[in-house]
């Protein structure tokens, strides 16, 4: 598996092969406090790099997920939209949210790796 | 302008609160465990809330203030015994509502309980309406402590000794440290607990003392889900200056003996609507599944045809779903009524349902 990389929308995404791994951040988590609904793409839709690919709502407002990367969406996480708390324990391991089969891995170039994402999210927080 | 501050923000940081600026203040809008968390500990146990932003205006006078404040207020004062106190309304001449609050008959006089946002406008108001004869004060000299949930009468009582005997919606005068406070048992989380009304400068020490009681600092956040839950209104969201006490299905804050002959601002409009009743009318809503309808989600009927809209919509952390307040045209508004709320473009089935989501623990007779 490929190293983590990050967006700025603070999503994480991992690859193997041709299949990307996509959910939020732990950073992302705690700025939204308790996450209570997740809603996640519809298996076999087509998502493009930067659009909207899902919704979390926390006890105080929703947000939108981007994707960092197209594709066509493979599988999604049924356990976090029947239990959305699952998402504020695990955000990084067991809460991905989605699965998309990819189709150019240059996509992933620009964005950044753990150590640019810890910066990024300590600046931009503070 | 600059924020204001209450005196308890040391303490608030301390306890690692996320501030919020509301109505000017600098408050918290959660500690360190969190909405859901907090919400809960204030259900089982005994949450203390910061709510000194509110104003605490006090009117002084005889028979003749509470013959002004009939002409203002739809309340039965004549009848209304000291140290008991009324949830009411401030009106327009059409019934408008200026603000929401909470009047106490106190032995020289009134002390009203303001919103925050609205407290400077309200005192302006009232100044108007009632000349100089009586004198007003706006304390900005004394905090407000709320202290909810079943394990706040034994905890308030360990160091105010009487509060105990308070029944719902009744209030007095305590010394404790030398100091004189207001005690009521009231609230707004749809749990027995009491409001204190201390002078900023002992308000800190106050609150420590309770949370060595064990009591825990509870932020705006799980206020707004715990208020929520128990189906009460929150100004600017259910209330505003367009909606009348008989839309917002708040009939019974309205004293029956003034609904006769009136007299108060307000008064033909909301004995037309009684009558007639209310075109749009307030109403509790369940979406179905665990979709989140946020304020202003519009509300559909089955063809297509908006209803009404959500004035707020959370997670309730006791209830375990999603719930909602609205408003919806007055044949849509029988419990059980099958409505649709359209989220991200999408409508998703919902239900009218009886309020509050959670039943509440009042205290009514401890004597």
């Amino acid at each position: 598996m490929s190293e983590v990389k990050f967006s700025k929308e603070h999503e994480w995404i991992t690859l193997e092969g041709d299949v990307a791994t996509i959910g939020i951040t732990k950073h992302a988590t705690e700025m939204l406090g308790d996450i209570v609904f997740a809603e996640l793409p519809e298996k076999g839709s087509n998502v493009e790099k930067d659009g909207t690919a899902g919704v979390v709502e926390s006890t105080k407002a929703a947000s939108d997920v981007y994707t960092p990367v197209s594709g066509e969406v493979v599988d999604t996480n049924q356990s976090i939209v029947d239990d959305p708390a699952k998402i504020n324990e695990d955000p990084e391991g067991g809460a991905w949210f989605f699965k998309l089969k990819i189709k150019d891995t240059s996509e992933l170039d620009n964005l950044m790796n753990k150590e640019e994402y810890d910066k990024f999210a300590k600046e931009t927080s503070s | 302008m600059e924020i204001k501050k209450t005196s308890l923000n040391k303490l608030h940081q301390i306890n690692h609160a996320k501030f919020v600026e509301f109505a000017g203040y600098e408050m918290p809008i959660q500690y360190s465990k969190g909405i859901i968390e907090e919400h809960k500990f204030t259900r089982s146990n005994s949450g203390i809330f910061d709510v000194s932003h509110m104003g605490q205006l006090f009117i002084y006078g005889d028979e003749s203030l509470t013959e002004e404040l009939e002409k203002i207020f739809p309340l039965d004062l004549k009848n209304l015994k000291q140290n008991c106190s009324k949830y009411s309304f401030l009106m327009n001449e059409d019934a408008g509502i200026y603000d929401d609050l909470i009047i106490t008959k106190i032995e020289d006089g009134y002390l009203i309980i303001l919103n925050a946002a609205c407290k400077d406008k309200d005192f302006e108001i009232l100044s108007n309406l009632l000349g100089s004869k009586f004198k007003m004060n706006l304390d900005n000299n004394r905090s407000l402590i709320a202290i909810q949930g079943p394990k706040s009468v034994e905890i308030l009582n360990s160091i105010i000794n009487g509060v105990d005997q308070l029944n719902f919606m009744t209030g007095n005068w305590f010394d404790s440290d030398n100091q004189k406070l207001f005690v009521t048992r009231s609230g707004y989380t749809g749990e027995d607990g009491f409001e204190i009304s201390i002078p900023n400068d002992k308000a800190e020490k106050f609150v420590e003392n309770l949370i060595e009681k064990g009591a825990q600092l509870i932020g705006l956040g799980a206020r707004d889900t715990l208020r929520l839950e128990a189906g009460l209104c929150l100004y600017g969201h259910e209330l505003d200056i367009n909606k009348t006490p008989v839309e917002a299905n708040l009939r019974w804050a309205i004293s029956k003996s003034r609904l006769s002959n009136g007299g108060f601002i307000g008064s033909k409009k909301i004995m037309n609507q009684m009558q007639d009743g209310a075109s749009q009318i307030r109403v509790g809503i369940k979406p179905e599944g665990r979709l989140i309808a946020r304020e202003k989600t519009k509300i559909f009927n089955d063809t297509d045809k908006q209803i009404g809209e959500i004035t707020s919509g959370t997670f309730g952390p006791s209830v375990n779903g999603p719930i909602a307040m609205g408003y919806v045209d007055k044949e849509f508004s029988k419990v059980d009524t099958k409505i649709l709320l359209e989220v991200r473009g999408k409508k998703h089935p919902a239900n009218i349902c009886a309020l509050p989501f959670y039943k509440k623990n009042y205290v009514k007779g401890v004597n």
